[in-house]
C-alpha cells in the first residue's frame, strides 16, 4: 500500500462504512477490512482489476466515479475516498457533490498543480510543464481538469465544505512538512490530500 | 400462424428428428416427495409434490456450508456426476467439484431440478389421476408456475434437508432469475447470492425468442393437442426447432464464425457418391449440421410440455413488478453480499441488464460485486472455459466465508 493510502486509512475511523472510488488493486478497501473492521467497498473502471479484487474476496464493482455515484442512496456511507483521481474525472464538482451527498465524509487526494517546478517550467520554457508527477503530454492527459490547492479550497469554500485535515504529500505519499502555511503547501506539495465534512454532517 | 413445412425444413438426416424418437422415459431420481404440495402463484394447489435433486459434499455439523445450485432453463440436477440418461459429463462439473471453484470438500451442494422440469421433478409430464380414476400425464393441463413457484420448492427441500440458513445460492440464466427470487422472497435465507448471466425481467427479445420456440412445438403435428404420449409418440421436429433457434442465442456471431465459419460438408442427403443428383441441401454449411445436432439431441432427454411450461415461467419473471415496479425496493434492506456476473458478448442476458441490477442493488446500499467477463463465447460462456470467471467465482465465495467467520 502506497504512503497516502496509509494516511488515508489513518483518517477513517475503525468499524465504519467506506466507499473507495477507483478502488484499484483493492488494497485500501482489504487493509480496512482487515485492520480496521470497516464495511469497505470498491468501484473500479479497470476491468481486470476489478476482476483481481473480487477474486480476492473484496466487494468492488465496476463503474465510474462520474457516471455511478449518482445511483448510491444518501448517507449509505461514513467516508467515501477518491485518490488521485479528481483531476480526472469530467465534472469533479459534481463528484465531489455526490461524495458528499452519499458519504458523511469525503477524502479526496489529488496531484497539486501549483507546485513550483510547474509553475518555474511552465515560466521559463512557455511550453506545458513536465515532470515526475505530472508525466503525460497534453494532448494524451488523462488530467484533464488540474487543479491547485488553493484552487480546490476554493471550490470548498463555495460548496460549504468543512475541511476538517488537510495535508500536503509528496510523490511517495510521505507527508510532507508544509501543515501550517496553505501558501507554503501549495508551493511544495506534489500531491494534497483532504477530508471534508459536508456542513451540518 | 404460418409454419412452413416440407422440403425447406426437413430436418431428417443422419440426426433423425422425424420419428425415431420415442417417448421419453421418467426413470428414477432421488427426490422428495411433499404431501402438503404448493399453493402456486397462479391460485391452484398442487399436491403432492416432488422435488428431484442431487448433493455432493458433506452438510458441515453446523450446517453452515450448503450452497445451492440454481440450474438453467433445459438443464437439470445433475450438476457434477454423469447424466444417467444422456451419459455426457455433469453441466457444471468444470466448476463444482472437490478443489473446484465450488470446491465440494469445502461445500455441501445442493441442485433440484426445477418445479415443471421433466428429470424427476414434478411437471407437466408427471402422472395425475384425473376425473376418471385413471393415471394420465399433466400435459399442457399442467398448471402455469412462475419462477418463485419452483424457488418455494427448492426451499422445501433446503428445510427437508435440515437446513437452516445456506451459505449461498448460485446459477447462471434462468437459474440467475431463481438467485434472484431466493433474495427477494427468502432474504435472510442465504449469506451470498451469485447471479450470473441474467437479468432482472425477462426482456421483449427474450419472451420473443420464446414464442418461436414455442409455436414450432405446437405447429409440429405430433405435439397433439400436448396429448402426445396418448399417439406413443413425441413433438421431436418442433421440439428440435425450438432448440436449434434457441441455440442460436446462447452462442455469439464471434463464437459461430470461429467455431464454423463458412465451411460445407456433403448433406446427408446428396445420395451415395460424389455424382449424387444436385439439390438444394447436397452441401450443407458445419454450422447448419450443429445445430441439427443440438436439436436432434435435444429432444432425448427434454419435455416438449416442459419446455412450454418453463419458457412461459421465464417470461412472466419481473422481480420489480412484485414492488410496484421498484426494482430497489425488492432489494431493500437486504443482508445478502451479491456477486453479479455478466459476460460481454451475451446478447440474450446483456451486460446492461446487470449493470441495471447492480444500479438497483448500490440504490438498495446492497453489498455487491459485479464483474463482466470479457469472452467471445456468448450466453453459454458461464458454462464454458473462462478462468476469470472461475477465480471470480471461488475468490467471491471465499471472501464470503471469510466476511462471515467461516475460516
Amino acid at each position: 500500500m502506497r504512503l497516502d493510502q496509509r494516511l488515508i486509512a489513518d483518517m477513517i475511523e475503525p468499524g465504519t462504512r467506506v466507499l473507495d472510488i477507483g478502488s484499484g488493486d483493492g488494497l485500501l478497501i482489504d487493509h480496512l477490512f482487515r485492520h480496521r473492521g470497516c464495511d469497505a467497498r470498491g468501484i473500479e473502471l479497470n476491468m481486470k482489476l476489478v476482476t483481481r479484487s473480487v477474486a480476492h474476496g473484496l466487494p468492488v464493482v465496476h463503474g465510474d466515479a462520474d457516471h455511478d455515484l449518482a445511483h448510491y442512496p444518501d448517507h449509505a456511507f461514513d467516508y467515501v475516498v477518491l485518490q488521485r483521481t479528481l483531476q480526472a474525472v469530467a465534472r469533479p464538482r459534481e463528484v465531489l457533490r455526490q461524495m458528499l451527498r452519499i458519504g458523511r465524509h469525503a477524502i479526496v487526494s489529488f496531484p497539486n498543480f501549483g507546485h513550483w517546478q510547474l509553475r518555474l517550467k511552465l515560466l521559463l520554457n512557455g511550453r506545458m510543464p513536465m515532470t515526475a508527477v505530472w508525466h503525460t503530454a497534453w494532448y494524451d492527459t488523462p488530467n484533464i481538469h488540474p487543479c491547485t490547492i488553493r484552487d480546490f479550497l476554493a471550490l470548498c469554500a463555495e460548496e460549504g465544505y468543512t475541511v476538517e485535515q488537510w495535508m500536503a504529500v509528496d510523490e511517495e505519499g510521505e507527508r510532507a512538512p508544509w501543515r501550517r502555511s496553505i501558501r507554503l503547501a501549495n508551493l511544495f506539495g506534489e500531491q494534497a490530500l483532504f477530508l471534508l465534512r459536508r456542513q451540518g454532517g | 400462424m404460418f409454419f412452413p413445412t416440407g422440403p425447406t425444413l426437413r430436418l431428417e438426416n443422419e440426426h433423425s428428428l422425424m420419428s425415431s424418437t420415442t417417448p421419453l422415459e421418467i426413470g428414477s431420481h432421488q427426490h422428495i416427495r411433499f404431501d402438503e404440495g404448493l399453493e402456486l402463484d397462479c391460485g391452484v394447489s398442487l399436491a403432492p409434490i416432488d422435488v428431484a435433486y442431487c448433493t455432493y459434499g458433506t452438510l458441515s455439523e453446523r450446517g453452515d456450508n450448503a450452497i445451492l445450485i440454481c440450474h438453467a432453463f433445459t438443464g437439470d440436477q445433475y450438476v457434477a456426476e454423469t447424466h444417467p440418461l444422456t451419459g455426457k459429463s455433469g453441466w457444471w462439473e468444470r466448476m463444482v467439484g472437490p478443489g473446484k471453484p465450488i470446491d465440494t470438500n469445502r461445500f455441501f451442494v445442493i441442485c433440484s431440478n426445477v418445479l415443471g422440469g421433466c428429470m424427476g421433478s414434478t411437471g407437466p409430464r408427471s402422472l395425475r389421476r384425473n376425473d376418471e380414476g385413471a393415471e394420465a400425464p399433466w400435459g399442457t393441463d399442467f398448471p402455469p408456475i412462475t419462477i418463485r413457484d419452483m424457488v418455494r420448492a427448492q426451499y422445501k427441500l433446503v428445510s427437508a434437508l435440515g437446513i437452516e440458513r445456506l451459505f449461498a445460492v448460485v446459477g447462471g440464466s434462468m437459474g440467475g432469475m431463481q438467485v434472484l427470487e431466493w433474495t427477494v422472497t427468502y432474504p435472510h435465507m442465504m449469506l451470498a447470492a451469485m447471479p450470473i448471466a441474467t437479468a432482472p425481467y425477462h426482456s421483449a427479445q427474450n419472451i420473443a425468442f420464446n414464442e418461436v420456440g414455442r409455436q414450432a412445438i405446437i405447429a409440429d403435428p405430433d405435439w397433439r393437442g400436448g396429448r402426445y404420449w396418448q399417439a406413443d409418440v413425441v413433438p421431436a421436429r418442433g421440439l428440435a426447432v425450438a432448440r436449434m433457434m434457441a441455440h442460436i442465442t446462447y452462442l455469439s456471431e464471434e463464437a459461430l464464425t470461429r467455431k464454423f465459419g463458412r465451411r460445407t460438408r456433403r448433406g446427408p442427403a446428396s445420395g451415395p457418391g460424389p455424382e449424387g443428383p444436385v439439390s438444394l441441401f447436397s452441401d450443407i454449411f458445419e454450422v447448419e449440421s450443429y445445430l441439427r445436432y443440438q436439436g436432434s439431441s435435444f429432444v432425448r432427454r427434454f419435455d416438449a410440455n416442459s419446455y412450454l411450461s418453463i419458457t412461459r415461467a421465464m417470461d412472466w419473471f419481473d422481480i420489480a413488478a412484485d414492488h410496484d415496479g421498484e426494482l430497489t425496493a425488492a432489494f431493500a434492506r437486504t443482508p445478502v453480499r451479491f456477486c453479479v456476473v455478466s459476460f460481454s458478448s451475451d446478447w440474450l442476458f446483456p451486460t446492461s441488464a446487470a449493470r441495471a441490477l447492480v444500479r438497483a442493488l448500490n440504490q438498495a446500499a446492497a453489498n455487491v460485486s459485479f464483474v463482466e467477463i470479457e469472452t467471445d463465447k456468448g450466453h453459454d460462456a458461464f458454462l464454458l472455459d473462462e478462468p476469470d470467471f472461475d477465480r471470480t467465482v471461488r475468490g467471491f465465495l471465499c471472501g464470503v466465508a471469510e466476511h462471515a467467520g467461516l475460516v
